[in-house]
């Protein structure tokens, strides 16, 4: 378990790809620099997808944790 | 006592539903057992596939356009009203001229609204083809561009018709080579993930078209703000791209009724996916782009998704279990240019494989546009 208190938590369990991703971003749109977003998801392209768009709109994927059925990311808005 | 069908919305899902329910319950509707009205904040019926063709010189607005009055089986109550409240414990929608009504069972069919103000900048500096009047717009636009930069950027997912963004620009590539214009025009399409379309498969097919057609691609791309007088779009990633012409995807949602009745986020209802019934409400349902159910805002959907609810609330209506489920069934003919198209077909379980462009699809888009008037019938 982590100890990221994360500011927002957007559950997109259950939405096909690549609606977890998009709902990522929407939630990073609105957050404050700093701010961090945990998203739910139990897509397995989620796994490539998050970390590549956090790399690549600089926004750091802090921590990835594994749940019974879904992954939990933690990213922090840059 | 007569069971009270009502279904909010006259586009393609409610239309078709509403004389599918004319067709299926003759029986009682004659009997005055059940009661189907359909409710539609304006006179017409739009089909928007038609707006696609018409920055192209290709179709006008009014093509898309007919009475509901017209298209709506005679034995369909027809309201034309605008729902302003959503009430799933007294069972009762309020209206903004009429008095409330009172349903046994709700159909929610209510569509997508444009949201270009969410994207600072877009509406002033952004065109698109998901309107009548900004079709007209960009079809100006369009004429009098000759050279220049020609943004088409995807902003809003879920957006109505997925394939639509792919088509525009591959249609605009041989609209300008048929004009003799192209070497002095770049196209270039951005999408917010890291392919070229949201399905995997068809992003696969369309990206070496993309390359072959020299369309510039910039994936990644999460519009943050235009600034309409330097004509540059700026993304959340931090690419700044400029345009002459910027063609816009604009950000979607839903009406704000569906959050308000607390049947889910941004004007999408939270729904079985197979039943089609919203999970956080007894006897309703949503279908087409108001249903979330991960598969496209197409009209294709609306139309099976349609079926599926008559079927069902007929079952309903005559105290049988209702069985008929939704299998994620999608059909989309995909223009690949002015005089080509490919075809996918698809569900839940069966990803799509893009059908070689050619000649006869694309007639078939339109064969099939122009018999969908027969489809809002519920005759095809």
């Amino acid at each position: 378990m982590t100890d990221i208190e994360p500011d927002e938590t957007v559950d997109a369990r259950g939405a096909a790809c690549p609606g977890p991703l998009m709902d990522l971003i929407g939630a990073i749109r609105g957050a404050d620099s700093g701010a961090v977003v945990r998203l739910l998801s139990d897509n397995e392209q989620s796994r490539t997808d998050v970390p590549e768009w956090a790399a690549e709109a600089g926004n750091e994927l802090l921590n990835v944790e594994e749940g019974d059925d879904h992954v939990a990311f933690y990213v922090e808005k840059a | 006592m007569t069971e009270r069908v009502v279904i909010v919305g006259g586009g393609t899902g409610g239309s078709v539903l509403a004389n599918d329910l004319a067709d299926r319950l003759e029986p009682e509707l004659d009997a005055g057992d059940v009661e189907v009205t359909l409710v539609n904040d304006g006179p017409d019926h739009v089909y928007k596939p038609v707006w696609l063709y018409v920055p192209f010189g290709r179709r006008e607005p009014v093509d898309g356009r007919r009475r509901l009055d017209e298209l709506v089986d005679d034995a369909v109550d027809l309201r034309i009203d605008r729902v302003t409240d959503v009430d799933t414990g007294a069972d009762r929608l309020r209206f903004d001229d009429g008095p409330p009504a009172d349903y046994d069972r709700l159909v929610l069919a209510t569509g997508s609204t444009l949201e270009p103000e969410r994207i600072p900048g877009l509406a002033e500096g952004g065109h698109d083809f998901y309107g009548e009047s900004s079709a007209t717009a960009l079809r100006e636009e369009l004429l009098s561009f000759t050279e220049g930069e020609l943004v088409l950027s995807v902003i809003g997912t879920p957006h109505m018709c997925p394939a639509a963004p792919l088509e525009f620009v591959f249609m605009v590539d041989d609209w300008f080579r048929e004009r003799g214009l192209r070497e002095d025009v770049e196209i270039t399409y951005t999408y917010p993930i890291q392919r070229v379309h949201g399905n995997p498969h068809i992003a696969e097919w369309a990206r070496p078209i993309m390359e072959e057609r020299d369309i510039d691609v910039e994936t990644f791309f999460n519009a943050e703000s235009v600034d309409p007088d330097a004509e540059t779009i700026a993304s959340i990633e931090g690419t700044e791209l400029e345009y002459d012409l910027l063609v816009s995807i604009p950000p979607h949602g839903g009406v704000d009724l569906i959050e308000e009745a607390g049947l889910g986020d941004d004007g999408w209802v939270d729904v079985d996916k197979h039943t089609l019934e919203a999970e956080a409400a007894e006897n309703v349902y949503a279908l087409g782009d108001t249903a979330d159910t991960g598969v496209p805002n197409a009209g294709s959907v609306a139309h099976y998704q349609a079926g599926v609810v008559g079927r069902r609330l007929a079952s309903e209506v005559r105290d049988r279990p209702a069985t008929a489920t939704y299998d994620g069934k999608t059909l989309c003919f995909i223009e690949t240019g002015m005089d080509a198209a490919s075809f996918v077909e698809f569900d839940y379980e069966n990803p799509p494989s893009p059908a070689p462009p050619s000649e006869k699809l694309h007639w078939s888009k339109l064969a099939y546009n122009e018999s969908y008037w027969l489809t809002a019938r519920g005759l095809l």
